[in-house]
């Protein structure tokens, strides 16, 4: 379990999370979502214990994680692939950082297989791919066999098989019971491994809750319509209190159902070539819900 | 490359193994798997010796060539001897390649992040930092042993053939070894300790050479304080200690004593390490 207390930490004037709260149960896949700048990798140092709070604090398993001398048995990290020494091969980083931890070797070999590395274990990392860098950083976070595992975008440079593999790889970590936090910037990313979410936006929480109430809290339900007589419908549906956005071929309807509008059609005598029910996607929702938090808006200047 | 997708049979999270203890040597061994996983470090160390030796036997080549031109009382003193044993061309060399190994044991985790992994994994940064001095003390002073050992002997076996060898057994030339195989775990400290504080490659790199080889230069030997801000220079104090003749004592003339050499060379690492500690502790990584 992670907790986060009122967590905030500037670096110089700059507040990078601000007054941050919220847990990470175990059991589960837990997504932490924001928008680029947002404050997700600040808030993962700050609990591994590489930054110092400015105020608040975080806790691993009711401590903060600093207070353990060595780390690998009660939190696995994988905060950036690239951020190994290229002149090692992928087992002596991992041999080093085992050997720290008091782990025999026989374990090494046994995470290089679980990332499917075994064959490029002598192989020097400078020569990895992104997507192989993943991997070995997946590995090193699995050596202590911990009960805690965050990872910070660990699907970049990813191909289509080492993406299912590693959702995979995530759930499975979940079912054992143990606490999996993962961030992106992608929600299309967590609709399909998370069950719960931790969403933030300029370092302040946005939302912590299931995957699917975000889901349907960002969701404002809408209907297409589409008609040769739009003016007229129009009139009904916003006298009936519809919102409707008319576009150049079709019409955005909020605030009525299908069925409501297909009876108004009905009653008013309105010829209809399309009537459709659209549920707003996870990513529109995450747009929708963090609109306004985002760092560097496209266009904002 | 393949993966497999098969799953590993479920491990309950209640009833993992306990943690092992936490002990100092598996973090020097952790460090000790760290730098020889490097190709660069045998290479390293195995061309800093070879010309440390190169420069003795060409320094002792030279007089070998040139003593018959010599003095009597020049070619009786023979005081070139001990010179070319531990000349300065090769010596200045390897305090500039120990300073940026050291360095470099740090400085290289900076640069790449591995450090947040490295902190990550042993949140304990104090003993990290002592591992790796343990690591880079006990690697440099078997080298610097090798190598002074290795200058002395090579030196003197060339000025055997023209009578001008000193022994081993002399006091002073126990002494000058000694000193010799100090001073590269010494410089290569003062690099570990420079890269903690500093951590940006480049300027560790420029602050150690600076302060190691270019600022006993900046002091004069005539004024009495400028004489013993410079007899506080490991480098100075190394040449002290294989210096076998001294000058009369004059007015105008502060050497250090061989006590105070000693402690300057003992002295760099250890009070550089105790701000190194500090600042490791409280800062961001």
């Amino acid at each position: 379990m992670i907790e986060v207390i009122g967590l905030t930490k500037r670096y110089g004037g700059k507040t990078a999370v601000d007054d941050l709260s919220f847990t990470v149960r175990p059991g589960h896949v837990t997504g932490f979502l924001g928008p680029n700048g947002a404050g997700k990798t600040t808030t993962l140092r700050v609990i591994l214990g590489l930054d110092a709070p400015t105020s608040g604090a975080a806790t691993v398993g009711g401590v903060p994680f600093r207070s353990h001398s060595r780390g690998l048995h009660h939190v696995g990290a994988l905060l950036d692939a690239q951020q190994v020494h290229g002149g090692r091969s992928a087992a002596a980083h991992l041999s080093a950082l085992a050997r720290s931890n008091g782990i025999g070797r026989r374990r090494v070999g046994e995470v290089l297989a679980e990332v499917g590395l075994t064959d490029a274990a002598h192989r020097r990392v400078g020569g990895f791919s992104l997507g192989m860098k993943q991997r070995l950083g997946i590995a090193a976070a699995l050596l202590g066999d911990p009960p805690v595992l965050m990872f910070d975008e660990p699907i970049n440079g990813m191909d289509p098989e080492g993406v299912r593999w590693v959702r995979h790889l995530f759930r499975r970590l979940a079912a054992q019971g143990r606490t999996v936090f993962l961030s992106s910037h992608l929600m299309t990313e967590m609709e399909h491994t998370a069950d719960h979410l931790v969403v933030i936006g300029q370092g302040r929480l946005i939302a912590a809750e299931p995957l699917r109430t975000f889901a349907d809290r960002g969701t404002r339900q809408q209907v297409t319509v589409r008609t040769p007589q739009a003016a007229a419908f129009t009139a009904a549906l916003t006298a009936a209190g519809a919102a409707v956005d008319a576009a150049p071929d079709h019409l955005a309807v909020r605030g009525l159902s299908a069925e409501r509008v297909g009876a108004l059609a009905f009653a008013n005598a309105v010829e209809l070539h399309e009537l459709t029910t659209r549920t707003t996607s996870l990513e529109e929702a995450f747009m929708e819900i963090t609109a306004g938090h985002a760092d560097h808006l496209a266009g904002s200047r | 490359m393949t993966t497999s997708l098969h799953p590993a049979p479920p491990v309950p999270a209640r009833t993992r193994a306990a943690a092992p203890r936490a002990r100092f040597t598996d973090l020097v061994a952790a460090e000790w798997i760290k730098l020889w996983s490097l190709r660069s470090t045998p290479w390293t160390l195995g061309l800093a010796t070879l010309f440390v030796l190169g420069a003795a036997a060409l320094a002792a080549k030279a007089d070998y060539d040139n003593f018959p031109f010599y003095e009597p009382e020049t070619q009786r003193d023979h005081m070139f001897s001990l010179s070319d044993a531990f000349p300065q061309e090769g010596y200045l060399t390897l305090m500039i390649v120990a300073v940026s190994l050291g360095a470099l044991s740090v400085v290289s985790e900076y640069g790449s992040g591995l450090i947040r992994t490295t902190t990550a994994a042993v949140p304990a940064r104090g003993a990290t930092v002592l591992a790796k001095a343990v690591v880079t003390a006990g690697v440099w002073t078997a080298t610097g042993i090798v190598i002074a050992f290795g200058s002395f002997a090579v030196s003197q076996a060339i000025l055997a053939g023209r009578d001008a060898a000193v022994s081993l057994s002399d006091p002073v030339s126990i002494r000058a070894v000694a000193a010799s195989a100090l001073l590269a775990p010494v410089c290569a400290l003062i690099g570990l300790c420079l890269g903690v504080l500093i951590r940006h490659a480049a300027t560790t790199m420029v602050t150690g050479i600076f302060l190691l080889l270019m600022l006993p230069t900046m002091f004069s030997s005539d004024k009495r304080w400028s004489a013993e801000l410079s007899n506080l220079m490991p480098g100075v104090a190394w040449n002290r200690l294989t210096t076998g003749w001294m000058p009369p004592p004059r007015p105008d003339y502060f050497p250090a004593t061989i006590t105070e050499s000693w402690l300057v060379l003992a002295a760099w690492p250890l009070l550089l390490l105790i701000p190194a500690l500090l600042t490791i502790r409280r800062r961001d990584v």
